[in-house]
């Protein structure tokens, strides 16, 4: 039988349908994507890769402010493709972590905050929660018809612009009655739909600029000899609920009112937490599929809760990939110490764990012959710190971490603020101190 | 002391907490009773949190069924409470920041615990911070934050504390995802505590020593 993932690992670190600028960008491509596919395959690479989870770091670094960068997607390109080149990283995201601010603007989107806005130009912009949708209504409704959902009652909540579309006749209605649809459709007339309609057509546009910014400057990144950081995305269906349907709070609370129907909500959500990866995460692609995960971190719920609520959901969206050849990437935001048991029951040599604080020693023990680890220097060491205090800290982490493989050297969280001579000590010592007998 | 209601409410259970909620008031318990019970309860709630068989959603819950008990209760006070705080406790997360979970369980465990906490709120610039400790005069503070965008704003508000001729008068803790000791280092701030109850512990050791 073929391995799907070995034979996806092959296919992308071999670069084909890549166009290379020269013989030595094509060495250094496969060169890095087989280090990367090695470890992911717990197999002992030539030296440990870095991969610096850049946030904004490339704006600040290069002069710009996090504004200038999510506001101007040319001047986001062309920074980003400056600190490629200084730092040569074994992955890169190139400006992909700018997301398109005009866009989200057109659409009044309320979810988030921007730099130069509401927040001051050189800080990161920062995600606002609240309750948008409530038990009675997820449990309630959701489930009936998600995507009429959706159109109907989350986005008119969550963008200003598209108020008016909550009060659209439903889809499921439209069988094309002439009589149904000569009244129904006038509603579309109206000047306020007609305004939330241009809003989209506008977001729509400002989507696609950024879309073909982003995928001309992949296919550069890929020309110049580096892989890019990523195929697709997905999501904890927990974390689906609670970072963009109820908050933390209200997630919480339904553990305790609504823990059966929640149950039900996230089981519905794990098919299409696959589908938002597989639909963009194809063959010859890259493979890897990154999650971000917020609410099952230590002290966010009991051990008990995490196996009930969090992780069987979750390994459910990771098994959906794996069975597609795909990597699961998670980046484990807040400590995960107590969960490593739990999270230690996957396949091998199938994923990527990604921690932003973690006992290392204890996650080497237990997860090392699982699963590939990523992360380890604190952010505010690359903030505050020297150079010889990161050399200190990769050494500890290589020794530590890095033996035998399976270990990707990487910052425990995207940065932005950082000094370039501890970024740079980072991505040096690494390449230097890492290499495998 | 009603042990039913501390009972109900410390082990999180809401309909039949709130039930014995309206059956005492309908018989003409003394509303204060009534709070001083689920402030015991809340303390027991912090208790086990502190000592790792409740988390963070079970603290949530327990101030959703508090805030639900206090809606019924606090039409009917006559008088206010009568126990004194044990120290005075400012907080805020810092300017640029706006997010409030952990601090907000930081503020629920200080007051638990017998602190007067003084919650400035989220994106709170330092001159406020400033303005807030000369006016309660707090022994201890707290700056929250979440970004690696804030560490700078973390060392500004402690420097605009010291600027303003406060720094001796207070101990400020440091605490929110990306921080640590490095960042209480560059920062100034006295201590880092990496949730809440090192908040809890922090204070009452600071309380108990001299300035």
């Amino acid at each position: 039988m073929t391995d799907l993932t070995v034979e996806n690992l092959e296919i992308w670190a071999s670069g084909q349908g890549v166009n290379f600028v020269s013989d030595e960008a094509e060495a250094g491509y496969r060169a890095r994507a087989g280090r990367i596919a090695d470890v992911i395959q717990l197999k002992v690479p030539d030296r440990v890769p870095v991969v610096p989870s850049f946030g904004m770091f490339p704006y600040l670094d290069n002069g710009l402010t996090c504004e200038e960068a999510l506001f101007d997607y040319d001047k986001a390109d062309r920074a980003a493709m400056k600190t490629l080149r200084d730092f040569e990283p074994d992955m890169f995201i190139g400006s992909g972590y700018a997301f398109p601010g005009p866009m989200f603007e057109a659409l009044g989107y309320r979810q988030l905050r921007w730099p130069g806005r509401e927040i001051p130009a050189h800080y990161i912009y920062q995600f606002v929660e609240r309750e948008y949708v409530s038990a009675d209504e997820l449990y309630h409704g959701y489930l009936d018809d998600p995507s009429d959902f959706m159109l109907r009652v989350y986005l008119p909540r969550t963008c200003q612009a598209l108020g008016p579309l909550a009060r659209m006749r439903p889809f499921a209605e439209s069988f094309g009655y002439y009589l149904t649809m000569a009244g129904s459709y006038a509603y579309f007339g109206r000047p306020e739909v007609q305004a939330a309609l241009q809003a989209l057509m506008k977001a729509g546009e400002e989507s696609l600029k950024w879309v073909g910014t982003i995928v001309k400057q992949a296919q550069t990144i890929m020309s110049l000899g580096f892989p890019t950081f990523w195929g697709a995305s997905s999501a904890a269906p927990y974390d689906l609920v609670g970072d963009w349907l109820r908050g933390t709070t209200g997630v919480m609370m339904d553990m305790f009112e609504h823990p059966e129907e929640l149950l039900a909500v996230m089981d519905r959500l794990v098919p299409l937490a696959v589908r938002l990866a597989t639909e963009h995460g194809g063959r010859g692609g890259n493979p890897i599929v990154g999650f971000m995960l917020h609410k099952g971190a230590d002290g966010f719920m009991s051990p008990d809760q995490f196996r009930t609520f969090y992780w069987p959901q979750l390994k459910a969206v990771m098994l959906g990939l794996i069975e597609r050849g795909l990597v699961p990437m998670l980046l484990f935001e807040g400590e995960y110490t107590s969960r490593l048991e739990t999270i230690a029951d996957i396949p091998k040599g199938r994923c990527i764990y990604w921690f932003e604080k973690v006992d290392w020693a204890r996650a080497k023990a237990v997860l090392g012959d699982r699963v590939c680890l990523r992360g380890g220097v604190p952010p505010s060491l690359l903030f505050s710190g020297r150079p010889d205090q990161v050399r200190d800290r990769v050494r500890e982490l290589i020794d530590t971490v890095g033996h035998g493989g399976g270990y990707i050297v990487d910052c425990g969280i995207w940065f932005d603020e950082a000094r370039r001579e501890n970024v740079r000590a980072m991505v040096d010592f690494s390449k230097s101190y890492g290499v495998y007998d | 002391m009603s042990d039913e209601l501390v009972v109900l409410l410390s082990e999180l259970k809401k309909t039949e907490a709130l039930e014995v909620v309206a059956r005492r008031l309908e018989r003409g318990d003394d509303p204060m009773r009534l709070l001083d019970d689920a402030r015991e309860a809340m303390r027991i709630v912090g208790r086990r949190f502190s000592e790792g068989t409740y988390f963070i959603p079970e603290l949530v819950y327990s101030g959703k069924i508090l805030e639900a008990v206090a809606e019924i209760v606090k039409p009917r006070l006559t008088r206010g409470p009568t126990t004194a705080p044990i120290g005075r406790f400012v907080l805020g997360t810092v300017a640029g920041d706006l997010h409030d979970i952990g601090k907000n369980l930081v503020a629920f465990m200080m007051d638990v615990n017998g602190f007067e906490v003084h919650d400035l709120g989220v994106d709170v610039p330092p001159r406020a911070f400033v303005d807030k400790i000369a006016e309660v005069k707090p022994r201890i503070v707290g700056l929250s934050g979440f970004l690696t965008s804030v560490y700078q704003a973390m060392k500004d508000t402690v420097d605009a504390i010291a600027e303003a001729g406060l720094r001796d008068q207070v101990r400020i803790m440091i605490g929110g995802g990306v921080m640590d000791d490095e960042v209480r280092r560059y920062c100034g701030a006295d201590a880092y505590g990496p949730d809440a109850m090192a908040a809890v512990s922090l204070a009452r050791q600071w309380i108990e020593e001299p300035i």
